[in-house]
Order: structure tokens, then C-alpha cells, then sequence
């Protein structure tokens, strides 16, 4: 039987704590980024102009339908080749995961947006509003509440995602993980914390989400 | 002798193969109430619509006081601005209320001044106040829709169309999703309405208040127009075997 001894960890916690506050900024940065792709891409789908569908679809299908892992290899190691620009890690870490969430974002904001009833639009345009201001002032205002759990969803998504940028060598939670297991030869109890740390955020961002959407129900 | 306020020409609308509005001729003078019925998928409201552009016609001329628009296939549509001034001068009310439900009473009422006109916002509560007071509604500019019954929300929605200082109503089944008790009270400012004057076309089902509102009234079946002419000589003498099979089904004196 296996004795598990974390004391020995102890000594990491700056390590574990460095990785976990790396995981966190990376997924601030990479959900912002997500989002404005998301909507740029979610309104280019709705667009007049069949060129911005297009353009959009392609980004999104390209994004959803390929694995994120390949995806992050891609623009690290193949993209430099292609261009000539080398990015470092971090760079090709955030463009790559905010590439992806976008893909997903922008699906929530088109599917948001498009379930909003099409007496409301109707009503704004014969008022005298703009396509634009209709979006801007009727349906976006209706349809983000419907979006919020899904962004949410995703979101939490994203932050689990972020453990493949490990993989490029990115000082993440994982990675520092990595090290303190290749350190201490003791994998067993390093990726149990990491794995308690990754649940520790994110059970509470849940119980949010949850609450948050049964305000918006009831709410307006 | 008056020019008149709403002038439509040789208008048609196709969706795919099935034609719906075929060389739709129309004048209405100003002030003038004009009520348009006919069975569904008679193409009635879907002339309603093509006088606001909620429909583009594929030929054709509309003018509505002002401006005016030429339809003709393959030429591009009016750009999104010139589209939205010309329906700003067009109240549209609708058989399901469409009111904003993320706005209050006097939100929705205030939203086409601030948001189309960029009406100071004092300007535009003082007008919305106004008009909900018109529509006996004044105790509920606070409210939220889903507060509200739906004679109420129509109500609400005849005044947000009015907010916008229309030359011309339409108003499309504005009756027809309400229940049978509510219904009067609609009925009751449209009256009001045309008596101060107001262009309107209706859309309606109710023979008996076209009847007693409209100046003229409209028999549409199968995108055309059947029979036209005032109001009574039409619904107590309809000329054509269509307008008395069709009228045969209501009682039409109230």
C-alpha cells in the first residue's frame, strides 16, 4: 500500500502558487480575448455581406474542428517556419487559446442572438432604428443574458484548457507541477494538489455561475 | 383638392415561386382610415409590411408623404439609413405586441425619439409620458411588459409607434392575440386615433369596427385587390361573389 506524504510538498508552495497565479492571468487574458473574437465572429455570421460570413465560418469551423493540443504545437512550432517570426510561449499560448474560445464564443453569441424572437428586431426597425442600433440597443441587451451561463460554461472550460501550455513550456500550474514531481519523485501526490487546486477555483466560479443565472431569470 | 399621403403603384412581392401581392394599386388621402380584409394568406399584411420595407416588394412604387421609394428586380435596396428614415415616418403596431421587454413602459414608449430621433432624454420621457396618458396607461410607466395585460401592452405599443410622430398607422391584427374582453379597449383608442385626424391602414378581422371607423375598406384574396370602395357599401353590399363568401362568415353589425 502506497503512503502518501505530502509534507514534503511544502516546500513547493511558492512553486504551486506561482503556477496557479500563472493559470489564472493566462485565463483572464485568453477569456477577454475570446470574447471580442467570439463576438466579432458571432456578428459576422448574422452579417448582410456573405464575405464576413464566410471569413467568419471559416475561423470557426477551422477552430472548433481541429484539438486544441495540435492547434498550440501549430502556431509554436510551425508557424515560426512559415513566417520566419519566432513568438515565444506565452505569445502563441494566448493567441492559440483565444483562437479556440473565440470559435465557441462566437457560436453562444450567434445562437444568442439569433434566439431573441424576430418580432423585436421587426419592432425596432419600424420605429426608424438602424440594423445596427436595433442590435446594439434590442437584441444584444436580450440576448447577452441568455448568453451569460454558456460564456460562463465556457469559460471554465478555458481555465481547465490552459493546462496544455505545458506543454510549450509555459510556468503554468501543470508545468511547475512537472517540475516539483520530476524533483521530489513523488507524481502521485503532486498532480493530486495540482488537481485540488485547479477544483479549489473553480467550485466556487460554478456555485457563481449557478446563482447568477437564476437571478437573470427572475430578473430583467 | 389634397395629395395623398400614402401612394402605392404596380407593387409585387414573391417569396421564391409563390407570388403574394400582385400589381397592387392604392392611394389613401390624409386622415383617411383605410381597412384592409380578406382571408389568410391573402397577402394583407404582407402589404401592410411592404409599406414600411419590413418586406422589400420586388416591383413597384411606394410613397408615404415625402419619400418614396422604386422597387425593381435586380436593383439594389435602399441603403440601412434611407430605409430607416422612411419608416420612421410609419407607426407600425403588431398583432403580438413586440414590446422590449428589457425596458419599462416609458422606456419602450421613449426608445424611438432617443434612439432614431437622438431626442434629449427629458424630451422625449416629457412626450412619453404624454402619449401613455393619451392611451390611459400613465400609472404604468414604471412597469415592466410582463406586468402588463395585452390590451394593455398594445395600448403601450400604439404609443411607442406614436412617440415617433408617424404621418401614418398601421396596424397589423392589433387585435387578434387578445382575449375577447380586451379587445374594446384597443379598439377604443384606434377610434380615438382616427377621429383626431390620423392616416391609418388596418389590418383586421374585426368587420364590425371597420365598418364603423374606416372611410374605406379593401377585399384582398390571392394578392389581388377584389373589391374596394366606402366602408358600409362594401361590408352591407359587397359586389363580388369573394367579398360575400368571405363577409358571410362574420356578423358585421356589431
Amino acid at each position: 500500500m502506497y503512503t502518501f506524504n505530502f509534507e514534503m510538498l511544502w516546500g513547493y508552495r511558492w512553486l504551486f502558487l506561482n503556477g496557479t497565479l500563472v493559470t489564472i492571468g493566462l485565463t483572464a487574458a485568453v477569456v477577454v480575448l475570446g470574447l471580442l473574437l467570439g463576438l466579432v465572429g458571432g456578428l459576422a455570421q448574422l452579417s448582410r455581406f456573405a464575405v464576413l460570413r464566410w471569413i467568419s465560418w471559416a475561423y470557426i469551423e477551422l477552430f472548433r474542428c481541429t484539438p486544441l493540443l495540435v492547434q498550440l504545437l501549430w502556431f509554436y512550432y510551425a508557424l515560426p517556419m512559415l513566417t520566419g517570426i519566432q513568438i515565444d510561449a506565452i505569445t502563441a499560448s494566448v493567441l492559440t487559446l483565444s483562437l479556440y474560445g473565440g470559435s465557441f464564443y462566437a457560436e453562444v453569441i450567434r445562437g444568442g442572438v439569433v434566439s431573441i424572437e424576430a418580432g423585436q428586431t421587426e419592432a425596432g426597425l419600424a420605429l426608424g432604428l438602424t440594423p445596427a442600433k436595433v442590435m446594439r440597443r434590442i437584441v444584444l441587451p436580450q440576448a447577452i443574458k441568455r448568453m451569460i451561463p454558456p460564456l460562463m460554461n465556457q469559460s471554465i472550460i478555458q481555465f481547465k484548457n490552459t493546462s496544455l501550455v505545458s506543454v510549450v513550456a509555459v510556468p503554468d500550474l501543470l508545468y511547475q507541477g512537472q517540475v516539483a514531481a520530476t524533483d521530489t519523485f513523488r507524481p502521485l501526490e503532486v498532480y493530486t494538489i495540482v488537481a485540488l487546486i485547479y477544483f479549489v477555483v473553480l467550485v466556487p466560479l460554478t456555485a457563481i455561475v449557478k446563482r447568477g443565472e437564476k437571478q437573470l431569470q427572475t430578473g430583467h | 383638392m389634397n395629395i395623398p399621403k400614402i401612394e402605392v403603384a404596380g407593387l409585387r412581392k414573391q417569396f421564391g415561386e409563390l407570388v403574394v401581392l400582385r400589381d397592387i394599386n392604392l392611394t389613401v388621402e390624409p386622415g383617411a382610415v383605410v381597412a384592409l380584409i380578406g382571408p389568410s394568406g391573402s397577402g394583407k399584411s404582407t402589404l401592410l409590411r411592404c409599406l414600411n420595407l419590413l418586406v422589400v416588394p420586388n416591383g413597384g412604387r411606394v410613397r408615404i408623404g415625402g419619400d418614396a421609394f422604386d422597387f425593381e428586380t435586380g436593383k439594389a435596396l435602399p441603403r440601412p439609413k434611407a430605409q430607416a428614415k422612411f419608416r420612421s415616418n410609419t407607426g407600425m403596431v403588431f398583432q403580438h405586441f413586440n414590446l422590449f421587454p428589457h425596458m419599462t413602459v416609458l422606456g419602450n414608449v421613449m426608445e424611438g425619439p432617443v434612439s432614431a430621433k437622438n431626442m434629449p432624454k427629458a424630451q422625449a420621457e416629457a412626450i412619453g409620458r404624454r402619449l401613455l396618458a393619451k392611451v390611459g396607461l400613465a400609472d404604468k410607466a414604471d412597469a415592466y411588459p410582463d406586468r402588463l395585460s395585452g390590451g394593455q401592452k398594445q395600448r403601450v405599443a400604439i404609443a411607442r409607434a406614436l412617440a415617433m410622430e408617424p404621418e401614418v398607422m398601421l396596424f397589423d391584427e392589433a387585435t387578434s392575440a387578445l382575449d375577447p374582453e380586451l379587445v374594446s379597449e384597443v379598439l377604443g383608442v384606434m377610434r380615438d386615433l382616427a377621429a383626431e385626424g390620423m392616416t391609418m391602414i388596418i389590418v383586421t378581422h374585426e368587420i364590425a369596427f371597420a365598418r364603423e371607423v374606416a372611410d374605406r375598406v379593401i377585399f384582398m384574396r390571392d394578392g389581388v385587390i377584389v373589391e374596394e370602395g366606402p366602408a358600409r357599401d362594401v361590408i352591407d353590399r359587397p359586389q363580388q361573389e369573394a367579398t360575400r363568401a368571405f363577409l358571410s362568415h362574420f356578423h358585421t353589425r356589431g
